[in-house]
C-alpha cells in the first residue's frame, strides 16, 4: 500500500519540555492507524504539527512521497489533511450545512446559495454513511451528531487523510459503536484515518496499525493482529500494568449505608428516582451499573445532600440522613468522588493544598476560629500529596494545571483521608489513561478490603464487573436487580441494563 | 535554572499589562491633545505637577484617591464571591447620607466614639442596601448586575428626598453640618500643605485594604467566598452554603462602600448636599479594581492611579486650558486596554521575541 503520509525525526521543544523527539511516523493509504498514548505524551502535538497548527522545531513531512512545508492549517488542508478536534470547532447558532460549508461557501451571483450547501452536503453525507440533518440548528443536536458535523467539515475540504483527536472521549457506548461504522465506510472510500487516543479496547476494536507514543517518543509501531491490550498497555506505560485487581476474599459486615425506596426529580423537575432501595455493607464494593441517564447522578447526589429526595429515606449507620446539607453529610464520615472533577471535585483556581481542605478547612485542624492554619494546611497537602503521587509535588500548584489523572488523585487523596464509612466513587476513572485507572481501582480496593464501604457508579461495565462484590443495575429510576458478581456476566447485565427484571 | 525566571517572566506579566496599558492611555490622550492643538508634552508636564507639583497637589491628589480605594475595594471583594456590584455607587450614597446625620448628632461625643459611630453608620446604610439585591440574588437567583445597578438611581433619589423632606437645614438644601466631634480631618496636614483636604479617612481605607486582604486570603470566611466566587458547584460539594457566602459578601462589600461614603463626608464635604447627579465614585470603583485585577493592592495602586490623574487634570486645565475631559479620555483608555488585556499580553510577548 502507498504510504500518504510520512513525518520524519519530527521534534518538538516547548520552553518547558520537549513534547517530541525524532518521532517518525508513516500513514498507508486506506489505513486505520492509532497514536496510543498517556496523557501528555505528545499525541496531539504531533497532529497539530501535522495539521500545521504547529511547526515543528525539526524534522521533515512527506506528503504522498513530496516534501511539504506544513505552515498553516490552510496548506494542511490544501494538501487533504482534516483534523476533528477533541474540543468541537462548530458555531452553535448555525445549522448544521451552514457549519460545514463555512468558510468556503458555494455562491451564486457573489451571494451564499444556501440549497447548493444543503444539496452538497446531503451528497458526502450519503456516500460515506453519516447521517445529519442539514437544516437543524447544531445547538440543538447531540454530541456524537456534532462530531459528524466536524467529520462533515472535513470531507466537505476534500479530506484524504482525517485526524481524529480522542474521539469517543465525549461519546456514549452506542455513539461510539457509530463512529466506528463510519471509520470503516470512509475506509472503504481510500481515506486514511489517523485515531489518537489512550484506550485499548477501541484500538483493538478498529486498528489496523498502531504506533504507541511515550514521553514525546515512537516506542513501537505494530499491527493490531500482532498485539494484545496487555502489551500495548506495557508499551504504553513503561512497565507491566495489571487490569485484574487483587481482592482480599469477600467478607461483608455490618450495614452502612441503607436507602429505602428513595424518590427524586432530575434537574429539569421530572421523577429520575422511583424508588430506589439497596444497601451497601462495610467490606464490600456495591457497584451501579446502567447505561447514561438512568438515574445515576441523581441517585448520588441524594445520597451526598446534593438532591432533595422527595420520598423515602437515606440511613447512615442506622441514623437517617435523609435531605441532610453536605456539610453534615460530609461529617456522617461520607466521602464521595464526583463524576465530574471540574463542575464539583475541585476549584480549578484553587491551589492543591486549597483543594485537599475543600471539605475541612473549618476544622480545628486547619483553622484557629475562622483564622486559616496555613502552616497545617500545607504539611497536610504534603504528606498527601506524597502518599498518592501527585505530580508535580508542589502544594502551590494550581489544580488547573494538573493532568486529568493527578487531579483525580487529589480528590482521592482528599476522600480517602477523611477515613470515611462510606466512600461514593461516581465514575472514578473517566477520562484517565492506562496508569492512572490502574492507580484508582487499587485504591477503591484498598477502601473495601480495610473495611470501608463503597458506592460505586460507574458506566464502564467492566469496571463494574472488575470491582465489584455485588452489582446493582438501575433503569429509569428503579433497581431492576441485584446480583453478586461472580453470578454476572456481561450479557446478562446488558440484557437488565435494558430494562429486564434480574432473577 | 527556569524556576526562578519563570517567576520573573509571570511577574513581568502580571504587572506588565497595566504598566503598558498606561503607556497606551498616555498616547491616545497625547494624540487627543495634538489633534485638538495643544502641546501633550507642556500638557502631561502639568499634570504631574498638579500631581506631585506641591504639597497641596500631592495632598489633594491624595484626597481624590481615598473614596477610590473604598469602592474599588467594594467591588473587588464581592468579585472575588463571584458577584458584579454595580451598585458600589448607591451604597456609598447612602453610606454619605448615614454618616452626614450621626456626624451631625450627638457633638458632644469624644471624637473617637463618635467617629466610630458614624463610620459604622455608613457601614449598615451601605450593608443594608446592598442586602436587597444579595437577598434576590441568594434566594431567588435574580442577576446582581440589573439589580445593583437600579438601585444606584434609587439611592440618590431617596436621599434627595430625605434631605429635602426631613434633614435640611433653614433655607439651604442640605443637611446640617457634622460636630467638631466627629471631623475626621488632619488639620495640622491641612495647613501645612496650603489647604489640601488630607484627613483620616485615607487611614482607615489603608487598614481596610490590609483587613479586606486579610479576610479573603487568611481566613475561613475568604476561603469560603473564594471557592464560591470560582466555583459555586464544587462549592456546594464541600458543604460550603453558597447562599449564605452571596449574600454575606454581598453585605460586606456594601459596608466597605457605606464607610467610604461616610468618610467623604466626615473627611471632606462635612455635610451632604442634595445632587443632581450620582458622585460617580462607584462606577470608577469598578475600574479601579479592573486594573487593580482584584487585588485589594491591586486596587490601592488603581486608586492611586485614578486620584492622581483627575488632581492633576484640575491643574492642567488650569495652567495649560488643556480641557479636563481629555483625562476622562486617557482613563476610558487605560481601561479599555487593560479589558483587552489578552492584546497587551500579545504585544509583551512580540517584544521579548525580538529581544
Amino acid at each position: 500500500m502507498e504510504t500518504v503520509i510520512e513525518m520524519r525525526n519530527i521534534s518538538k521543544i516547548f520552553p518547558r519540555v520537549v513534547a517530541n523527539d525524532k518521532i517518525n511516523l508513516s500513514v498507508r493509504q486506506g489505513e486505520i492507524h492509532a497514536l496510543l498514548g498517556e496523557n501528555g505524551a505528545g499525541k496531539s502535538t504531533l497532529m497539530n504539527i501535522l495539521y500545521g497548527l504547529y511547526q515543528p522545531s525539526a524534522g521533515e513531512i512527506y506528503v504522498k512521497g513530496q516534501k511539504v512545508s506544513i505552515t498553516n492549517p490552510n496548506v494542511a488542508i490544501a494538501l487533504g489533511i482534516g483534523m476533528v478536534h477533541q474540543h468541537f470547532m462548530l458555531i452553535p447558532t448555525l445549522t448544521v450545512a451552514e457549519n460545514i460549508v463555512l468558510g468556503s461557501e458555494p455562491r451564486r451571483y457573489g451571494f451564499l446559495d444556501m440549497r447548493k450547501a444543503v444539496a452538497m452536503v446531503e451528497e458526502i453525507s450519503q456516500r460515506y454513511g453519516l447521517k445529519v440533518d442539514p437544516q437543524a440548528k447544531v445547538e440543538s443536536i447531540s454530541v456524537g451528531m456534532q462530531q459528524r458535523v466536524e467529520i462533515l467539515k472535513a470531507l466537505y475540504r476534500g479530506t484524504e487523510i482525517l485526524i481524529l483527536d480522542e474521539p469517543t472521549a465525549v461519546l456514549t457506548p452506542q455513539e461510539i459503536l457509530e463512529l466506528f461504522d463510519i471509520m470503516h465506510n470512509l475506509n472503504t472510500e481510500g481515506k486514511s484515518i489517523i485515531f489518537i487516543t489512550h484506550k485499548l479496547k477501541e484500538i483493538m476494536a478498529i486498528a489496523d496499525r498502531i504506533t504507541i507514543i511515550r514521553r514525546g517518543k515512537v516506542i513501537d509501531t505494530v499491527t493490531t493482529a500482532s498485539t494484545s491490550p496487555r502489551e500495548l498497555a506495557a508499551k504504553m506505560v513503561g512497565r507491566e500494568v495489571s487490569f485484574k485487581v487483587n481482592k482480599q476474599e469477600y467478607s461483608p459486615g455490618e450495614t452502612v449505608l441503607q436507602l429505602e425506596n428513595v424518590q427524586a426529580l432530575n434537574s429539569r423537575k421530572l421523577p429520575a428516582l422511583k424508588g430506589i432501595s439497596l444497601e451497601v455493607r462495610r467490606g464490600e464494593i456495591l457497584g451501579i451499573a446502567g447505561v447514561d441517564g438512568n438515574g445515576q447522578s441523581e441517585l448520588v447526589d441524594v445520597v451526598a445532600g446534593l438532591r432533595k429526595a422527595t420520598a423515602g429515606h437515606i440511613k447512615l449507620l442506622r441514623k437517617d440522613i435523609t435531605n441532610a446539607s453536605p456539610r453534615k453529610v460530609i461529617a456522617a464520615s461520607i466521602s464521595h468522588i464526583p463524576e465530574d472533577r471540574h463542575l464539583r471535585g475541585l476549584v480549578l483556581d484553587f491551589t492543591i493544598e486549597e483543594n485537599m481542605v475543600l471539605e475541612t478547612y473549618y476544622q480545628a485542624e486547619f483553622a484557629n476560629g475562622i483564622i486559616l492554619n496555613n502552616k497545617q494546611i500545607q504539611m497536610h497537602a504534603k504528606r498527601l500529596i506524597q502518599e498518592f503521587d501527585v505530580r508535580p509535588p508542589d502544594q502551590k500548584t494550581l489544580a488547573r494545571s494538573l493532568s486529568g489523572g493527578n487531579q483525580q488523585k487529589v480528590i482521592i487523596a482528599r476522600e480517602v483521608d477523611r477515613d470515611p464509612n462510606l466512600l461514593i466513587a461516581a465514575q472514578p476513572t473517566r477520562g484517565l489513561d492506562v496508569g492512572a485507572i490502574e492507580f484508582v481501582h487499587r485504591r477503591l480496593v484498598e477502601q473495601r478490603d480495610k473495611g470501608k464501604a463503597v458506592l460505586l457508579v460507574s458506566l464502564d461495565l467492566d469496571e463494574i464487573m472488575d470491582l465489584s462484590d455485588r452489582i446493582a443495575v438501575i433503569y429509569e429510576g428503579n433497581i431492576v436487580g441485584i446480583v453478586a458478581a461472580e453470578d454476572a456476566d456481561e450479557a446478562m447485565l446488558g440484557f437488565m441494563m435494558a430494562g429486564a427484571a434480574g432473577n | 535554572m527556569g524556576k526562578q525566571k519563570i517567576w520573573a517572566k509571570d511577574l513581568l506579566e502580571v504587572a506588565g499589562v497595566p504598566a503598558i496599558a498606561i503607556i497606551l492611555g498616555l498616547v491616545v490622550g497625547a494624540v487627543a491633545m495634538l489633534w485638538m492643538g495643544y502641546n501633550p508634552v507642556i500638557g502631561y508636564q502639568s499634570l504631574l505637577r498638579g500631581i506631585f507639583g506641591d504639597a497641596y497637589s500631592f495632598g489633594e491628589t491624595i484626597r481624590s484617591m481615598t473614596p477610590l480605594i473604598f469602592t474599588g475595594l467594594a467591588v473587588a471583594f464581592a468579585f472575588r464571591t463571584g458577584l458584579f456590584n454595580i451598585g458600589v455607587e448607591g451604597q456609598f450614597v447612602l453610606g454619605m447620607l448615614a454618616g452626614a446625620l450621626v456626624g451631625a448628632a450627638w457633638p458632644q461625643l469624644p471624637w473617637l466614639l463618635h467617629v466610630g459611630l458614624a463610620l459604622g453608620a455608613g457601614a449598615l446604610a451601605g450593608a443594608l442596601w446592598a442586602a436587597v439585591p444579595g437577598l434576590l440574588k441568594g434566594r431567588f437567583g435574580v442577576h446582581e448586575v440589573i439589580t445593583t445597578i437600579m438601585l444606584n438611581y434609587v439611592s440618590l433619589i431617596l436621599a434627595n428626598y430625605l434631605i429635602r423632606n426631613f434633614f435640611r437645614v433653614q433655607e439651604q438644601e442640605a443637611t446640617a453640618n457634622i460636630a467638631p466631634s466627629a471631623d475626621l480631618s488632619i488639620a495640622l496636614l491641612k495647613q501645612a500643605s496650603g489647604g489640601a483636604r488630607i484627613h483620616w479617612g485615607t487611614v482607615v481605607a489603608l487598614g481596610l485594604v490590609v483587613l479586606v486582604a486579610f479576610i479573603l486570603y487568611k481566613t475561613t470566611l475568604g476561603f469560603e467566598f473564594r471557592a464560591v466566587g470560582f466555583n459555586p458547584h464544587a462549592a456546594q460539594y464541600g458543604g460550603i452554603n453558597v447562599t449564605k457566602s452571596l449574600i454575606l459578601s454581598m453585605l460586606i462589600s456594601g459596608s466597605i462602600a457605606g464607610v467610604g461614603g461616610a468618610v467623604e463626608i466626615l473627611g471632606v464635604f462635612g455635610r451632604m448636599a442634595v445632587s443632581p447627579i450620582l458622585p460617580g465614585v462607584g462606577f470608577d470603583g469598578i475600574a479601579v479594581a479592573l486594573i487593580g485585577n482584584n487585588n485589594p493592592f491591586g486596587v490601592l495602586f488603581g486608586s492611586f492611579l485614578f486620584g492622581a490623574l483627575k488632581t492633576g487634570a484640575i491643574q492642567m486645565q488650569y495652567v495649560t486650558q488643556v480641557p479636563y475631559a481629555i483625562i476622562r479620555v486617557v482613563i476610558a483608555a487605560i481601561v479599555f486596554f487593560v479589558a483587552i488585556k489578552e492584546l497587551v499580553r500579545r504585544i509583551l510577548r512580540l517584544k521579548r521575541r525580538e529581544v
